[in-house]
């Protein structure tokens, strides 16, 4: 009995962490700029894309393309906001979220034209396969893997924000944009690098999700869902409430597939709307 | 000017504003063009009449009130099915199959205003999303009452008053649904050029301020939320009606998509806004739909990033730029 429910609870926590690695850019540029980015995804997917073609057309090895996912939906990111995102920062919400919902089509149209709508395999390396069973509970090495990956990136960012300057401009712009500017502080420019950053780990996350989730156009749309949960619950701007609301949707995911497979995603939404209207600017959220 | 004067005689203002415009008549009489020069696409118009009576549901609520939905096919849906199991199970008869439409997306839609009542910005986008996403799933999974993913089957409507049947060109259809969006579009008329519709203008630009001026921004927004509610479901109805099935599209977060890309083409805060875009966008759509829908939605993207880019408020915005410019060099 406990068996299957530690092996839940552990595969939650993986999937939870994948959704942590997607959502936690949008929820710190969400939270300096407040700009609806319904194109996040689209970045991750890019990642995604990037590794699958880099594993299939020229044999690079699995941990080789990750960095390179990263990268690409970081600079592809970076000229989208200065040519794009740039002009509409003042704008109204609807305008952000026309401008980002047209983007994500294109990036679906694009993506369907060039890779079609089938699934995209992966081929992980064999010590990535298989899994270990302790205490007669399997542990799947991959989402062992994610795990680790995940808490290390969420250990670098929280004392990245916590202790270096550059964290230090993040916070005060996420507090109080007007007056981060008012201090002399280059709010567009670290908005950018942030934006690059959080475009760079969805990227990466997309990359890692190929072999839990899969990978096709529809990607864009269909996790965008999962990551505006993560976003909205956990509260904008704050990377513990991130990781606390990506653990609770991973988790709830899983359990509500497992458990209660007739209910399908419907337990998500639900916890989602329960959540929101209890705490309407997230679990951690300030505003 | 005359902003000035109307500051001082609002209801000469008021007056002047619901005052039928040449064009408004040239419009809904061309309206009629169809029954005589495309007699082989009234089943299209008819589509094109009840895409607009959504479109002009969700208009209320974004153009005038400025609420955000991106789950407005919640309620498209809950009429479509609530008009379809009607007919299905004994009751074709139309006319009350549109009101019951009405009747259960407005309740649904008047429970729900509470909560929408309360949030805004992206708070107020998700709770929409996950309701839309809610009521998706739901029917989905109530596999024995709505038909699941191959939709409901088996409804068949009675003619319509007792007289005219539901024809395979679709000549009732249209005159049916054209008649149904032109009584709903006089009513939403009146409605916005009323003092209510005055305030939740207001509401839109500013909800904190308008209480204190003395209009309830909650009280109305519930209000409004509930009659776009009826509205969509009365369009929902109707698709189930003309086209005599429900499929579980009408429920999905791409309708609520479309609706706003049409009402955002066309200009939002306009009642014609979603009569241009809709008119566009499904005569587009019919054109390209040997293409696959990939392409489809390129151009979709590529249309969203020129009109938030270039035509801020819609095709109507731009017309009306250009007529104020003309004016203006006339003078």
């Amino acid at each position: 009995m406990l068996g299957p429910f530690v092996g839940v609870l552990f595969d939650g926590f993986a999937y939870g962490m994948l959704l942590f690695l997607l959502s936690v850019g949008l929820s710190v540029t969400l939270g300096m700029m407040n700009f609806v980015n319904l194109a996040h995804c689209a970045f991750a997917m890019l990642g995604g894309y990037v590794t699958v073609t880099l594993m299939r057309d020229f044999q690079w090895p699995f941990f080789a393309t990750l960095p390179l996912a990263f990268l690409s939906a970081a600079a592809t990111a970076v000229v989208f906001e200065r040519a794009l995102y740039r002009r509409l920062y003042r704008a109204s919400e609807l305008d952000q979220v026309l401008l980002t919902i047209g983007i994500a089509f294109i990036s679906v149209a694009v993506a369907a034209y060039l890779y079609g709508t089938v699934q995209q395999p992966v081929e992980l390396p064999s010590y990535l396969r298989g899994s270990w069973t302790l205490l007669g509970v399997n542990f799947g090495i991959y989402r062992v893997f994610l795990v680790v990956t995940a808490l290390v990136i969420a250990l670098v960012l929280g004392l990245m924000l916590e202790f270096t300057r550059f964290g230090g401009t993040i916070r005060a712009a996420v507090d109080n944009q007007r007056m981060a500017r008012g201090l002399g502080i280059d709010v567009d420019r670290s908005f950018a690098v942030t934006f690059a950053l959080g475009s760079g780990l969805a990227g990466l996350g997309g990359a890692l999700a190929i072999e839990i989730v899969g990978l096709d156009p529809a990607f864009a749309f269909h996790y965008l869902v999962y990551v505006l949960i993560v976003v909205s619950v956990g509260g904008l701007g704050s990377i513990g409430g991130s990781f606390a609301a990506a653990s609770l949707i991973g988790f709830s995911d899983v359990a509500g597939k497992y458990y209660v497979p007739e209910l399908g995603a419907f337990l998500i939404y639900l916890v989602m709307l329960a959540l929101l209207m209890w705490r309407p600017a997230g679990l951690f959220g300030k505003r | 000017m005359a902003s000035a004067s109307s500051a001082f005689a609002p209801q000469a203002y008021l007056q002047a504003q619901t005052r039928w415009r040449a064009v408004e008549l040239a419009f809904w009489l061309s309206c009629l063009l169809p029954f005589v020069l495309f007699p082989n696409y009234l089943v299209l118009a008819s589509q094109i009449a009840i895409t607009a009576l959504f479109a002009l549901s969700l208009d209320l609520i974004l153009g005038y009130a400025g609420i955000v939905s991106l789950g407005h096919a919640a309620f498209f849906g809950l009429g479509a099915y609530s008009a379809g199991l009607l007919a299905k199970h004994g009751w074709g008869e139309p006319l009350s199959g549109l009101v019951l439409g009405a009747v259960v997306a407005a309740l649904v839609g008047y429970v729900s205003s509470f909560v929408i009542a309360r949030f805004r910005h992206l708070t107020l986008i998700m709770i929409t999303l996950g309701f839309g996403l809610l009521l998706h799933e739901l029917a989905n999974k109530a596999h024995w009452l709505t038909g699941g993913a191959d939709g409901l089957q088996g409804v068949r409507m009675w003619p319509l008053l007792g007289a005219f049947m539901f024809d395979l060109w679709g000549f009732t259809a249209y005159a049916y649904a054209l008649i149904v969006l032109f009584a709903v579009f006089l009513v939403t008329r009146r409605l916005t050029n009323s003092p209510f519709g005055l305030s939740l203008r207001g509401i839109r630009e500013n909800p904190v301020r308008m209480p204190a001026i003395g209009a309830p921004s909650v009280a109305h927004i519930r209000k409004i939320y509930t009659l776009s509610a009826a509205i969509a479901g009365i369009a929902g109805a109707l698709l189930a009606q003309t086209t005599e099935t429900v499929s579980l599209e009408t429920l999905s977060f791409q309708r609520s998509a479309d609706v706003l890309v049409i009402l955002v083409l066309g200009g939002a805060g306009r009642l014609y806004g979603g009569f241009v875009g809709a008119i566009i966008f499904m005569v587009a759509r019919d054109r390209f739909s040997g293409l696959t829908p990939q392409y489809w939605y390129f151009g979709i993207g590529v249309l969203l990033v020129a009109v938030v880019m270039f035509l801020p408020n819609g095709i109507l915005g731009g017309l009306a730029r250009l007529a104020a410019a003309w004016r203006g060099k006339a003078t």
